[in-house]
């Protein structure tokens, strides 16, 4: 009986949360649930390691470890239910560095007590790695994601120095554990080697690829807890890590393969070999006349049609313009016209970023078609619009092979009958690459804030 | 070899749940519509928060008079609560928005 109120008996029950809450995670019925058991079981987790402690404790520890969950509570708390929808991803990533910084400084504390062990040092400083690598890169995708960090920045032959400086870390630590070192300012060096590197590592990936390098830096966070877990022969640490390293690696490839890029060409970058010249010369041969167009011709093109579709992209995000193109879509429905939305699984800054920030409009399910299956419907649609995307749309992926993003999957959309664009400007997409669609002869450009444009159309098709 | 031999022998319970966690983690994953693929990041990112487990662990090994283990340890415990409670918040944050709907 006395099992039942054991820290391993509660370790146990913690990790049987996580496996369950991240299958159910999965399914939309029940995936709010599923992450709340999974809370409760690392609520249990934390009160059964803190209480059950077997050993002599001073009390200030117990008042500094109160204090530390209070004020992490109170400002995670506080941060992710203020931050607005379009600025989840990077919160993620925000929390993911966190983890990772934690594990790395487990480490930093933990090196003097293991000296002369060599496996618990070998395993200390790969968590001290990781954790680092994972901190600082997912600083620099936090950074990106909100336009702190706007061009990619590469160092002359970046590949090769990053590579160089991963192996040069990897030797140091051999060379620490096997020398049986204690030197704190070995350890220290390590530290900072990792966290350059780690910032090294994400610099040079594209905007694009962020959300791929935030699933990756996740799922390195989940081993560093691993370690973590077994430095310290702790189940629910060794669980709970290996199964975010081997989901996270999972999704990490489901991201990449919607892109249809392999992980390689992401983190080495097929982008970063197109060089600068390359990109000019692209955009001289898609140049011609792009021709503009105003809302109340818009206005009119969409009150005459019989079938709609809108391609959401980021730029919808950025201007909080959800709720207005659902408005849109009920009126142009309430019309009699046929209106969809066509999300591509990149669009946004996350997979499924789209959809959740619809979903927040109560925009219906059904509404939301997914590339494979609206792709074939573009030739029977009167009209397109495009709000706010760019990359997904962009035919260089289907006929222009030098094209960074040649063989990409992208929506059809230049099937359609009409192609309406909303951008605020021609600036190119996240990719950095001109876009041939916007000078299709039946592309019509609509330039201004998504959100105000839309209001306006939704004005304009009220009088009609 | 022997090392290894006697590695794996020493640590056969650990080696088994590592292996058989990988295959629950791909298990899992297998399945997911694309439209959870943002949440699921997000769940298993407040998973790993565990690591808080470890930091809470750290501070209460530490020595009473060990100034240095116990600031950076009290650091660790925060960063750690950040990550746990931070995550498991805006998951449920973004879930909220898909059970609205029927």
């Amino acid at each position: 009986m006395d099992y039942i109120f054991s820290l391993e008996f509660i370790y146990l029950i913690a990790s049987i949360t996580y496996i369950l809450g991240l299958k159910m995670l999965g399914h939309p019925e029940t995936a709010r649930r599923g992450n709340l058991i999974a809370a409760a079981g690392m609520t249990l987790a934390i009160l059964g390691t803190i209480f059950l402690y077997q050993g002599e404790v001073a009390t200030h520890i117990y008042v500094l470890i109160g204090i530390a969950i209070l004020i992490g509570t109170i400002i995670g708390w506080a941060v992710a239910k203020k931050v607005a929808m379009t600025k989840m991803p990077e919160l993620v990533s925000l929390f993911n560095g966190m983890g990772g910084a934690s594990a790395a400084l487990i480490g930093l504390i933990e090196f003097q007590h293991y000296t002369g062990e060599t496996l618990s040092t070998a395993t200390i400083l790969a968590g001290i790695i990781i954790g680092s690598i994972s901190f600082s890169g997912s600083m620099i995708a936090w950074g990106k994601l909100n336009g702190t960090i706007k061009k990619p920045f590469r160092l002359p032959k970046y590949n090769v120095v990053n590579n160089a400086i991963f192996l040069v870390l990897v030797i140091f630590a051999a060379y620490i554990t096997w020398s049986s070192s204690s030197s704190q300012l070995y350890l220290y060096i390590l530290f900072f080697g990792a966290l350059a590197y780690g910032i090294l590592f994400v610099l040079p990936i594209g905007g694009a690829d962020m959300p791929v390098v935030i699933s990756l830096l996740n799922s390195f966070t989940g081993l560093a807890a691993a370690l973590g877990g077994f430095l310290y022969g702790n189940m629910v640490m060794l669980t709970g890590g290996i199964l975010v390293g081997s989901a996270g690696t999972i999704l990490t490839f489901a991201m990449c393969k919607a892109m249809n890029r392999s992980l390689v060409n992401v983190i080495f970058g097929e982008f970063g070999n197109v060089s600068e010249n390359e990109i000019e010369n692209d955009s001289h041969s898609v140049k011609g006349d792009i021709k503009k167009t105003t809302v109340s011709d818009v206005a009119i093109l969409m009150n005459y049609s019989q079938r709609i579709i809108f391609v959401p992209g980021y730029g919808l995000a950025v201007a909080q313009a959800q709720h207005a193109i659902h408005e849109l879509e009920l009126l142009l429905e309430s019309k009699g016209i046929e209106v969809k939305y066509a999300i591509h699984p990149v669009a946004g800054r996350m997979p499924g970023h789209m959809n959740v920030l619809l979903a927040e409009t109560n925009v219906d399910y059904d509404k939301l078609a997914e590339m494979d299956d609206v792709n074939p419907e573009f030739q029977n649609t009167d009209v397109v619009f495009v709000v706010g995307a760019n990359d997904v749309v962009n035919p260089a992926a289907h006929n222009n092979p030098s094209s960074p993003i040649y063989g990409m999957p992208i929506l059809d959309v230049e099937n359609a009958k009409q192609i309406i664009v909303n951008k605020r400007s021609m600036k190119p997409g996240y990719a950095g690459i001109e876009n041939e669609l916007f000078y299709n002869q039946k592309t019509s450009m609509l330039f201004g804030d998504a959100k105000a444009i839309i209001q306006a159309l939704i004005s304009e098709l009220k009088g009609m | 070899m022997t090392e290894i031999a006697n590695f794996i022998s020493q640590n056969l319970q650990l080696i088994y749940v590592v292996i058989l966690m990988i295959f629950v983690g791909v298990e899992i994953i297998g399945h997911v519509p694309a439209v959870l693929h943002t949440p699921l990041m997000s769940g298993a990112n407040a998973i790993h928060g565990v690591i808080i487990i470890g930091a809470i662990l750290v501070m209460l090994g530490a020595d009473s008079d060990n100034i240095l283990a116990q600031s950076l340890g009290f650091v660790a415990v925060f960063l750690g609560t950040l990550n746990v409670v931070g995550g498991f918040v805006v998951t449920d944050r973004m879930l909220e928005m898909f059970k609205k709907k029927k």
